[in-house]
């Protein structure tokens, strides 16, 4: 997604107050530039109580969060930052799901509520310090005045302020009444701690999470229970834009446990006092389909026409000197086309949704990254004001992206206008597969020319695809580039002194396309290392150093010397064993891996080890980056290595993980994490490792076999 | 039909079909939540329960096949020394991400530490691989096993 940082110190609106039944609230409000009609409202709102950062009398804090969980760890790093600055302990912060408010709870650089891009601490890095900071800073001076003592004689620790001469000590929660009544502090005037100073931000602290999930208690959106509760199975048209053509309800009624039918526009809804009930009764019901327009469109086809329109000039996204020309003037030129497939997420969660409509009120309960955007379409869909619309947010089982859709609330939705009561709507694996919205096919087309010493004088790469941000979010589709498209296509590492990036766009009716964990970055670093690491064999030098004579900044040379230093790169292996190496600047963070890998003479792939080394600025929890960078890893890997959706007929083929085959335990490599230290703003993570690693695999492919990989999923009969 | 099953040491009834799933008993039925439904065909683990200590598969598993044989699920496992053990494991690695599928990871390591006190890597590979994890915290479970045996 685009990153439009707003500075955050000066464009903060940060209020606080009294809190309802008592206590001391921090708001804040951010200006939302994509968002102009907000942007007003937010400058002038009223003191909301209830918002964002609460400490009551109890001595309870109270984080209300604005980003989703699903397994980034979001929650615990945003608690670290609050708490770093407010002097808590991080067991002293209780945390709870934001309502949706674009205002209140809005992320700066997504310019909404929308836990995205990997870009939630990027977007609260600074705000949620000085909430801590101007708490803290606001107990204290109620603590002085009722000492009567200067407040500089006093300090913060552990949720108390101490008066440091007399050893007076009171808690937060004594002092809060008194805290909300003072004037809130300029925000020129709060000082942050230096990183030096930091006790809590930079330790591998226990996330906050975890431990209702290993014993079952975590509510996921698909663990809802409320009273008079009916569970919903579904069946969608399985060729997009087709209808439900017979449907035998009277067959779905008489299973035991079935309650109703619901016939909507693309769908088919049985609901049941449970799944199985409802499951059993949709089959009965027999579903016939009418199929629409689509139903002849298949993988083949969708291929032609990306390939067709990868030969057309597309809106250029860079351009600099003269590609063409310098092209022609090349001692060698190589020409390559790289194609990336369609991709489901398949988180381990499968959609659902609970709602329950009523003519005057609409109560969603759901897991999702989106919660304003869905209120905003619920609102739409029904005719309800925004205000009778609540979204109740939960544990996401698996986001990746596929929650930044709300596809499968709207269905929700349309199915409980029929059914008195609340419903839950669960999707099997299949429906859950079958009506993803799909990461883009892409269809690469690129040019270099090298010089006599096999330096390149020059690069273009066509990207041909899908427009996310079309669909997504509009205003930043401009004069026909899609930046995601492009995304590192259009600013790589890489200094070439002739360069040409253009993007094509092409849409199949038949499928809808969405960010997927890695958005363009997924695509064009496997693209873009692909394709400089042809350069570089082209050249007849090592991959590395090619590399390192290309780049000028100093945190990508970090990481890339530092894998290859961890990695033991040029350290003899045996036949058919290789090393490939990747470095990539993404959402704000720079990365590098080096894959060690074993092709076996049946062509399989084993890849036995991965060393990643990362510089994403000040680190808040170092174990979540690990963590993140073996999970991230593993998903980019599932992809490169089984990773497709294909089309037949209009209908998605696979269906379980038996054909869309995640990695299992007896797979997976060793992942290494090697962190560079560094004082600048964090940058985004929770997706770059998902780029990093499809290139250094194939790139160790051809380090051990000679054969080049330009296709993903990885197609092993080429490397018998 | 009416079933008696008995789940965590207590006896509960499910009116409901004799081809129906123990998940959507545990999970619809009874408002057990803590075992997850993920693929449906026993293809990821994520509804792993032990009936009469063995791992089954709850999504493909009969009521009617259950008969009075004891069920375990994950919100009783930590009431075992092993189930403490790993859960205690799990939370000092930090093996968990989204955590949808860990209960099924627990309940399946649970079962191998049964039968196989000290496993090796080869005896995780096969007791775990059955086991689906998108957020890839595969490295983690396996630490988490072996330390829980230490």
């Amino acid at each position: 997604m685009s990153e439009r940082p707003v500075s955050l110190d000066r464009r903060t609106f940060l209020k606080a107050g009294a809190a309802v039944g008592g206590g001391l609230v921090i708001n804040f409000a951010l200006p939302l530039a994509l968002r102009p009609a907000l942007a007003q409202p937010a400058t002038s709102s009223a003191f909301a109580p209830n918002a964002f950062v609460r400490i009551d009398p109890q001595n309870v804090v109270t984080l209300v969060m604005p980003m989703v969980e699903m397994g980034q760890g979001i929650y615990t790093a945003m608690a670290m930052l609050l708490a770093e600055e407010l002097e808590v302990g991080l067991d002293q912060v209780r945390l709870e799901h934001a309502p949706p408010d674009d205002v209140l709870y809005g992320n700066s650089i997504l310019h909404g509520q929308t836990t995205g891009d990997s870009a939630s601490i990027r977007a609260f890095w600074v705000p949620l310090r000085q909430a801590g900071a101007v708490a803290r800073i606001l107990l204290i001076q109620a603590a002085a005045k009722q000492w009567g003592v200067d407040r500089n004689t006093c300090r913060a620790e552990h949720g108390a302020v101490v008066h440091t001469a007399s050893s007076r000590r009171l808690a937060y929660g004594d002092l809060v009444n008194a805290a909300a009544a003072l004037p809130v502090p300029s925000l020129d005037g709060v000082l942050l701690k230096r990183p030096e100073e930091f006790s809590l931000i930079g330790t591998p602290a226990k996330r906050l999470d975890t431990p209702a999930k290993v014993d079952g208690r975590t509510e996921f959106g698909i663990d809802v229970r409320l009273p008079g509760l009916k569970v919903a199975a579904i069946a969608i048209s399985p060729v997009r834009g087709g209808k439900p053509r017979s449907v035998n309800e009277a067959a779905a009624r008489a299973v035991k446990g079935v309650r109703q039918v619901v016939t909507i526009d693309e769908a088919v809804a049985v609901v049941a006092d449970h799944l199985w009930a409802a499951k059993k009764g949709l089959k009965a019901a027999a579903v016939e389909w009418d199929d629409g327009p689509n139903a002849s469109v298949d993988s083949a086809g969708i291929i032609r026409q990306l390939e067709e329109a990868s030969m057309q000039p597309g809106v250029v996204a860079r351009n600099e000197g003269d590609a063409e020309k310098a092209l022609a003037g090349a001692a060698q030129r190589l020409d390559a086309v790289y194609q990336l497939p369609l991709l489901a997420h398949a988180a381990m969660e499968p959609m659902n949704c609970t709602v329950h409509y009523t003519k005057d009120a609409c109560d969603v309960w759901v897991g999702t990254q989106v919660p304003t955007r869905t209120q905003d379409s619920v609102a739409d869909l029904t005719g309800l004001p925004k205000n009778a619309i609540k979204i109740h947010n939960h544990f996401i089982g698996g986001g990746f992206g596929r929650r930044l859709e709300h596809d499968g609330t709207l269905l929700a939705v349309k199915i409980a206008r029929h059914v008195i009561g609340p419903v839950k709507v669960v999707w099997s694996r299949e429906e859950d597969i079958q009506h993803d919205l799909y990461r883009p096919y892409y269809y690469d087309r690129l040019s270099a020319g090298l010089d006599a010493s096999g330096a390149p004088v020059a690069w273009t790469h066509r990207v041909a695809g899908s427009s996310i941000f079309a669909r997504w979010m509009p205003p930043v589709f401009q004069n026909g580039l899609d930046p995601d498209a492009v995304q590192v296509a259009a600013d790589p590492l890489y200094t070439f002194p002739n360069m040409h990036v253009d993007y094509v766009r092409v849409e199949s009716p038949a499928i809808q396309t969405a960010f997927w964990r890695g958005i363009g970055a997924t695509h064009n670093v496997f693209v873009v290392e692909s394709f400089i690491d042809e350069l570089a064999h082209a050249a007849q030098k090592d991959p590395l150093m090619y590399r390192k004579a290309l780049m000028a900044d100093p945190r990508a040379l970090g990481v890339l010397n530092l894998a290859a230093e961890k990695a033991g790169w040029g350290k003899p292996l045996p036949a058919r064993w290789g090393r490939g190496i990747s470095v990539q600047l993404a959402f704000g963070s720079y990365l590098s891996q080096v894959a060690e890998v074993e092709v076996m003479s049946d062509g399989s792939i084993r890849v036995h080890r991965i060393v990643c080394t990362a510089d994403c600025g000040i680190v808040i929890n170092p174990d979540t980056i690990a963590a993140q960078v073996e999970g991230g890893t593993l998903f980019g890997l599932t992809a490169a290595l089984y990773g497709a959706i294909t089309l037949k007929n209009g209908r998605v083929a696979q269906g379980n993980f038996h054909d869309y085959r995640p990695m299992r335990m007896n797979e997976v490599p060793v992942i290494e994490t090697h962190l560079v230290k560094s004082a600048e703003s964090p940058g985004g993570f929770g997706e770059a490792p998902t780029a990093a690693v499809a290139p250094a695999v194939t790139n160790a492919i051809f380090a051990a076999t000679g054969t080049r990989i330009r296709t993903l999923p990885i197609d092993t009969r080429l490397l018998k | 039909m009416a079933f008696t099953i008995k789940v965590n040491g207590t006896a509960h009834k499910a009116d409901v079909d004799a081809d129906t799933p123990l998940l959507w008993v545990l999970r619809d039925v009874l408002g057990m939540t803590g075992t997850k439904f993920g693929c449906g065909v026993a293809l990821c683990g994520a509804c792993t329960v032990h009936i009469d200590g063995v791992p089954a598969r709850s999504c493909v598993t009969r009521i009617d096949a259950v008969g009075d044989k004891p069920i375990t699920t994950i919100e009783a496992i930590g009431q075992t020394p092993t189930g403490k053990a790993l859960q205690k494991a799990w939370l000092e690695l930090e093996v968990v991400q989204c955590g949808y599928c860990q209960s099924g990871q627990i309940m399946s390591a649970a079962a191998l530490l049964a039968g196989t006190p000290k496993p090796s890597d080869a005896d995780i590979d096969a007791a775990m691989t059955g086991n689906v994890c998108r957020c890839g915290t595969y490295q983690r479970i396996r630490a988490a096993i072996h330390r829980a045996t230490a």
